[in-house]
């Protein structure tokens, strides 16, 4: 029997391997691949070009302001939740778990409608504010989108964040040694959800560096979109671009776990830790172990 | 506020509370005379902080679900410019060209999840019982990645390879065997790229949730390495299973831009037909069929979901 096991290892993980392998592999030739040899031209000039520079630009800050409309949001609010409003809690996580009900395509649906109000609103002082969340330069109504597509991850990698640390005892000492209320919150809780802040937070980058769907009907030009548009004329560096992509994701990544890794290296000695396996999945989940049984 | 009462207020200034549950002996009474006065202030204070909350999702989210709904059963009269409560949108989203995107969308989401699942546990299990703890790390990070890669970028990496000058095609000469990407199995092929590292992510804990003992114990009572799987390990890992399928379902039902960029229209898919229709592309004024179809999806999705809450509260029995 251990034969078998050994066998069906032995076939899935290479098969596996060929297949997320070979389209990074294939994409890179592709982009590098001329007539007359191998060219780099769409990696060194391309990836300078202006489109790709500003539509990146463009994507990176609506994808930090998620980050921040996002977490002074959350923080507060499942903070608030956990210490005083237990009652509150299936609400909030149900709430946060609709966006993924209704999938990105339909919710930009809804929000096309509510900004064709904007006519009807003209004389009124809504006008103005429609006029901000539509702005070219940035459009806001992409950061409250993004925001709302944001809360699951945010949710989740917070929840189990507050789950992990004992949030009442915390509280108390700050607030029995004099801190303020602001103060408990930016300098006691935070940093003990530190791990569990960039993780939700850099799943949103993520999601936000690669977000197409919403940016494309409400026709702003972000990465992706920008990527979609010059894929006719410019298809090498389309596909380098997407490799880029990869690349970013695969960076965020890493200084997620990386910075997950530290905080438990520095902590290494508890009996309770089952030890060093892998990121910051594994340890949230152990810790929400901890407090189920 | 019933429920607040009942708790030991975390601020309080009563000093043996205080006491009792924080490892910090209490404060001196220095602090307590600051913050007392506090206090009730403080409890008065509570639901505010979740006030903004509740106003964003009610503006950033309500607002456009319920137009969404709303917008799906009104027609808008274009003599009178008046609207009126109808169904037409909704069973106009529901005939024709528009019921075989919605069936195709279903169809392709359902196929998926099932590749996906299946190959996603496979991969999991393979892992989960290496003997080599690198090879676990390898693979947790790269499918943490890989879940990422969807959307546009990895279109183009599928059109790098499969499409009609991709590598693959020009090495392989893929074109006269009459494979194309553009097509339904094309796109599974591409949902999988990164709905089966999805799969290894979310089953994983739940593979290591199967304890050894348990294996153990049935083979101690003479059970096979099937029995055991049938018996034992498959009933423990059907929630789990289940909930992973119903996930990714929801994620290939929602995806839009791998999709739109790799096919365009050439495969009927609600999503891309709902884009179509936001982008006036068809035809000027299909806003509100757009919605009704919008709200077909949240329904679909809506069902599926329901199927997975029940079995999430018994994986958490035996796996929590």
């Amino acid at each position: 029997m251990a034969r078998m096991k050994f066998t069906s290892r032995a076939v899935v993980l290479p098969l596996a391997a060929l297949y997320f392998l070979v389209p990074v592999g294939a994409s890179i030739w592709f982009s590098v691949n001329e007539v007359e040899g191998i060219s780099f031209d769409a990696y060194t000039q391309g990836l300078g070009t202006e489109g790709l520079t500003t539509s990146l630009m463009l994507s990176v800050r609506l994808g930090l302001a998620t980050i921040v409309c996002g977490l002074l949001l959350m923080v507060p609010t499942l903070v608030a939740v956990a210490l005083y409003l237990p009652g509150l809690r299936r609400t909030v996580e149900i709430l946060c778990m609709m966006p993924l009900v209704v999938p990105p395509i339909a919710l930009v649906a809804g929000v096309t409608t509510v900004l064709s109000w904007e006519q009807d609103l003209a004389d009124t002082p809504f006008y103005m504010t429609f006029r901000m969340l539509r702005d070219e330069s940035f459009p806001l109504v992409l950061v409250l989108v993004y925001t709302v597509m944001s809360l699951p991850f945010l949710y989740r990698s917070l929840d189990a964040g507050l789950r992990s640390v004992d949030l009442r005892t915390l509280v108390e000492a700050a607030r029995s040694l004099g801190a303020s209320r602001l103060q408990t919150l930016w300098q006691v809780i935070v940093p003990n959800l530190r791990t569990a802040v960039v993780g939700g937070a850099v799943l949103s980058l993520a999601m936000v560096l690669g977000e197409y769907t919403v940016a494309s009907v409400l026709s702003y030009r972000p990465f992706s979109v920008w990527m979609v548009e010059i894929k006719d004329s410019e298809a090498q560096l389309s596909v380098a671009a997407a490799m880029l992509s990869l690349l970013i994701t695969w960076g965020l990544l890493l200084l997620l776990t990386t910075l997950a890794g530290g905080r438990r290296r520095r902590t290494p000695r508890t009996p309770l830790d089952s030890g060093g396996e892998d990121g910051q999945d594994r340890e949230s989940r152990d810790n929400r172990k901890k407090t189920v049984s | 506020m019933p429920d607040q009462t009942a708790l030991p207020a975390p601020a309080t200034g009563s000093v043996p509370v205080a006491g009792a549950a924080a490892p910090v002996p209490p404060a001196p009474d220095v602090r307590d005379g600051g913050t007392a006065p506090r206090r009730r202030g403080g409890r008065r204070h509570r639901w505010p902080v979740v006030v903004p909350f509740f106003a964003f999702l009610a503006v950033c989210f309500g607002l456009p679900a319920g137009t969404m709904v709303y917008g799906a059963f009104t027609v808008l009269d274009p003599e009178s410019g008046a609207s009126r409560l109808s169904t037409e949108n909704v069973s106009g989203s529901l005939s024709g060209a528009y019921a075989t995107g919605l069936t195709g969308s279903v169809e392709l989401s359902f196929v998926t999840a099932l590749l996906a699942t299946v190959i996603g546990t496979l991969i999991a299990q393979a892992v989960v019982t290496s003997p080599r703890p690198a090879l676990r790390g390898i693979v947790v990070s790269a499918s943490g990645v890989l879940a990422n890669f969807s959307g546009a970028p990895l279109a183009f990496a599928f059109i790098a390879t499969l499409g009609t000058t991709g590598t693959v095609t020009q090495l392989f000469h893929l074109d006269r065997t009459g494979f194309s990407l553009y097509s339904f199995t094309g796109l599974v092929l591409a949902y999988l790229y990164f709905m089966v590292p999805l799969m290894v992510v979310t089953v994983q804990p739940a593979l290591d949730g199967l304890r050894s003992q348990w294996q153990e114990a049935a083979a101690s009572c003479g059970a096979t390495r099937g029995q055991y799987w049938r018996h034992v390990g498959i009933p423990v890992l059907t929630p789990s299973l289940l909930g992973g399928a119903v996930l990714m379902f929801g994620t290939a039902f929602a995806s839009h831009a791998t999709a739109a960029v790799m096919v365009g229209s050439s495969q009927p898919l609600i999503t891309i037909q709902i884009a179509n229709a936001l982008n006036g592309n068809v035809l000027v004024g299909q806003e509100n069929l757009a919605l009704a179809m919008s709200l077909n999806m949240v329904v679909i999705a809506l069902l599926v979901m329901a199927v997975q809450i029940p079995l999430q509260r018994r994986s958490a029995r035996w796996l929590g």
